[in-house]
């Protein structure tokens, strides 16, 4: 497509363009004004840059996982190396990359100035968030190189607890640091978002990525403790062997599953709501329309967090549960998958008759709806009991959360980087490279995952290193397709690093989006407004973007 | 303002004196203490969602193991717990006099209650001390040394010549294990907020004496204290579950 006629993007005149003198980047100098910094978008950026670094640990994980099943023998690694592999994958990318993927930076970088303020509630414990971070992935590292632990991301017990030699206690101690840090983040913006709206921001003119966020918030404050406590016991047990979760002292393993899966299926919706949230401020932007039913998507990431806390036990149908309460929580999962098809299909409406144009937060943004949804409607096959007992532990499950969170999460952050990187930067990323990039990576896919459902519904169990000839074509293409996927999130790294020194200069507001985060200099001042704005209109009012006039000061220098 | 919503909102920027603490992103001090105290409730509240994990675990193994249980809650000292509970609802007390005297700007109130508050902990700490301590003497610290003779045969007592409760199978004695790993798990888990709560008694007395909290800067010790009270609660709690509860159905 000529991007000429169907861009909406609008670059300030190149020959005249210059960056703004004073923004947040060059307000002070030296390692130490970033390290000590309290501004809640050098903390974004702290957080940016860590973020990437564990996410290219965890893939080159899964790259090496993926080799090893290029044939059928174990013939890269040992069996054990390779439970550390999946193992660290599992961890890393979890707790070190989705949870705080999109909320710690994004969501750190956006939400002060969509709300109009001037920075977080607490900048100090932001910025301690971050060192916790770091702290939690120090110990990760250290677990890595002191030998790895192979209990899988799940710490399992008893197989955690009593028949590893791995650095279990390293491990987790790294998630119960890394917890905290999301804790954190969530506190802050809760707090932030009841107690710092600038004046006529109500609660139904905020962003949806500010309700998506609230909404995952919520989750990390009340769920996240819960895993902690439950690490602190597997840790108790394991070294000083209290009977919490061991049967031969009377414990009970499923307690352990039990507590552990309260936190950790709301985790799943801690990973994809701020995903949500910037595809509803992509969607809205590109298709020139507000939101439809903006209150619908809104109260539906409430729903999810709400429902969420109640649908834990479908991790554990085949573990001994009731059936009772089997069929309980296989109902509850059902009904979770209610409002995330109310996303979805507000996303498809608000679409409709839309001015759609097609720049790379645009392709990510579809590339979330398909993946995505494929991941959605499997997890209710999986919630269904009976195809559960057929699928669960089988390639299957390994591609339906990969849908969700690879999918899901991981475009949905593609799409925001790409769609924030002027604001963020000042500069813009190069378009065609970066429409390659969002193509490989859909392809890549696609590729690497729909194979695993077929496997998965043959019997391929996960977490073996080596399994039946039969086997082998699926998994051939399912590594080749890694490799492509591999090569769609290298890309980013190149030409957005490219980008930060030779991109065309942003402007203010390239996209011609409403948000307020756009209606100031990009990149924003320190103090992220010169003075706190007064809001009079919905959000996504694009009428109102039209007659804006341009007497307002949106410069400094 | 029709159409210039990012546009001017002036607030009197200088209408009063601001406290030197006040932070240059809230509008006003009032936004910064209530956003501040907020952020206390919402932490307490992971807080509570933490020791919530160790409660339900109580309540199940309390309901499979009932006997053992009740057998192993027999081995612990109502009155030292009983003179702990004091001792916390006192130390409670002074923290409470001590935002009281932060408020009204006495800053030798203030440090007297911190270091009262500091004190009490302390004593609750020695206490608990004591307590395991004997936990240690008689093999009831769960692990590789435990031991259940006690509860499968009950000492003697002298003067009744009778055991001084009802012996319990060895199935069911193995599981007072289980209560003593949940008993050392929440206590242990509520010793160690007090003590990063002494921790940062120390701070705030340090900071007290130096007059930072004289002048209608209470936040840090509003905060604190809303942490300390909660410290005390969650021992509350832990009380009657640990010690009291049908302590002794055999009377």
């Amino acid at each position: 497509m000529s991007a000429s006629t169907s861009t909406i993007l609008n670059l300030p005149d190149q020959t005249t363009a210059t960056m703004p003198k004073r923004n947040y980047l060059n307000n002070e100098h030296g390692l130490l004004s970033w390290l000590f910094t309290g501004d809640h978008k050098r903390i974004a950026i702290l957080y940016l840059i860590s973020i990437t670094f564990f996410f290219f640990v965890g893939g080159a994980f899964a790259g090496l996982i993926r080799l090893e099943l290029l044939t059928p023998q174990p013939d890269l690694m040992a069996s054990d190396t390779y439970n550390k592999m999946f193992s660290m994958h599992g961890i890393v990318m979890v707790f070190l990359f989705l949870v705080p993927s999109v909320p710690a930076t994004l969501g750190n970088f956006l939400i002060p100035i969509m709300l109009g303020t001037r920075d977080l509630a607490f900048p100090k414990i932001n910025l301690l968030s971050w060192y916790l971070y770091l702290a939690g992935g120090t110990f990760t590292l250290a677990a890595l190189i002191f030998g790895g632990v192979d209990t899988g991301w799940t710490f399992t017990t008893p197989l955690s607890t009593h028949y590893l030699n791995t650095n279990v206690i390293t491990a987790a101690t790294a998630i119960f640091i890394a917890g905290f840090s999301s804790i954190f983040t969530g506190l802050n913006f809760i707090v932030t978002i009841h107690r710092m709206r600038a004046p006529g921001m109500t609660w139904f003119r905020m962003p949806l990525f500010v309700w998506a966020h609230y909404a995952a918030s919520v989750l990390m404050v009340l769920g996240t403790p819960v895993l902690a406590i439950t690490i602190v016991l597997v840790a108790l047990e394991r070294t000083i062997g209290i009977g919490v979760f061991d049967p031969t002292k009377g414990g009970d393993p499923l307690l352990f599953q039990h507590l552990f899966w309260f936190y950790s299926h709301p985790a799943v919706y801690i990973m994809i709501l701020p995903g949500m949230g910037v595809i509803s401020e992509v969607v809205s932007t590109f298709s020139r329309k507000r939101v439809f039913g903006y209150t619908a998507v809104a109260f539906s990431s409430v729903a999810i967090a709400l429902f969420g806390f109640f649908v834990w036990a479908h991790h554990m149908f085949i573990m001994g549960v009731s059936n009772y309460s089997a069929l309980v929580f296989s109902l509850l999962t059902m009904l979770v998958a209610v409002p995330s098809a109310i996303k979805i299909f507000n996303w498809a409406f608000t679409l409709q008759k839309g001015s759609i144009t097609f720049e790379t937060p645009m392709l990510y943004a579809f590339a979330f709806f398909g993946l995505f949804t494929i991941g959605g409607m499997t997890g209710v096959f999986l919630g269904a009991l009976g195809m559960d007992i057929h699928l669960t532990e089988t390639y299957f499950i390994v591609a339906h959360f990969h849908y969700v969170m690879v999918g899901g999460m991981l475009m949905a952050f593609m799409a925001g980087i790409h769609f924030w990187w002027p604001k963020m930067t000042g500069r813009m990323y190069p378009e065609s490279f970066s429409k390659l990039s969002a193509v490989t990576s859909f392809i890549g896919f696609n590729l690497t995952f729909m194979p695993q459902f077929i496997l998965g519904y043959l019997g391929m169990p996960r977490r073996y290193h080596a399994y039946p000839a039969e086997y082998q074509v699926l998994n051939v293409l399912s590594t080749a397709g890694a490799t492509v996927l591999g090569v769609g999130f290298l890309l980013p790294l190149l030409y957005l690093t490219w980008s930060l020194k030779y991109g065309a200069i942003a402007g203010n507001n390239p996209w011609q989006a409403t948000g307020l985060e756009w209606q100031i200099q990009s990149p924003p001042l320190t103090e992220n407004f010169t003075e706190i704005p007064i809001v009079d209109h919905e959000a996504y009012d694009y009428e109102w973007l039209a007659h804006k006039t341009e007497q307002e000061v949106t410069t400094v220098g | 303002m029709d159409n210039t919503a990012v546009a001017t909102h002036i607030h009197e920027e200088h209408a009063h004196v601001s406290l030197p603490q006040h932070r240059h992103h809230f509008e006003t001090e009032e936004q910064q203490r209530e956003a501040g105290t907020f952020g206390m409730w919402l932490f307490l509240l992971t807080e509570i969602m933490f020791f919530g994990g160790l409660f339900f675990a109580y309540l199940l193994y309390r309901n499979w193991y009932y006997d053992a249980f009740v057998a192993a809650s027999n081995q612990l000292s109502i009155k030292l717990g009983s003179i702990n509970t004091v001792f916390l609802i006192a130390s409670g007390f002074f923290m409470a006099l001590g935002v009281w005297a932060a408020e009204v700007r006495k800053r030798g109130l203030l440090v007297i209650f911190l270091i009262l508050t500091t004190v009490l902990g302390f004593a609750f700490l020695g206490i608990k001390y004591v307590e395991y301590s004997e936990k240690f003497e008689k093999h009831h610290v769960p692990g590789a040394h435990f031991d259940i003779s006690e509860f499968v045969n009950p000492p003697i007592d002298a003067k009744t010549g009778k055991a001084e409760q009802k012996p319990l199978p060895p199935d069911m004695a193995a599981k007072t294990q289980v209560f003593f790993s949940l008993y050392f798990a929440m206590t242990g888990m509520h010793a160690v907020h007090m003590i990063i709560g002494i921790v940062l008694l120390f701070w705030l007395t340090w900071r007290a004496y130096y007059g930072d909290f004289s002048s209608g800067y209470v936040a840090p010790i509003e905060n604190f204290g809303l942490y300390w009270h909660f410290v005390d609660i969650v021992w509350l709690f832990l009380f009657p579950l640990l010690y009291l509860i049908n302590r002794h159905p055999l009377s």
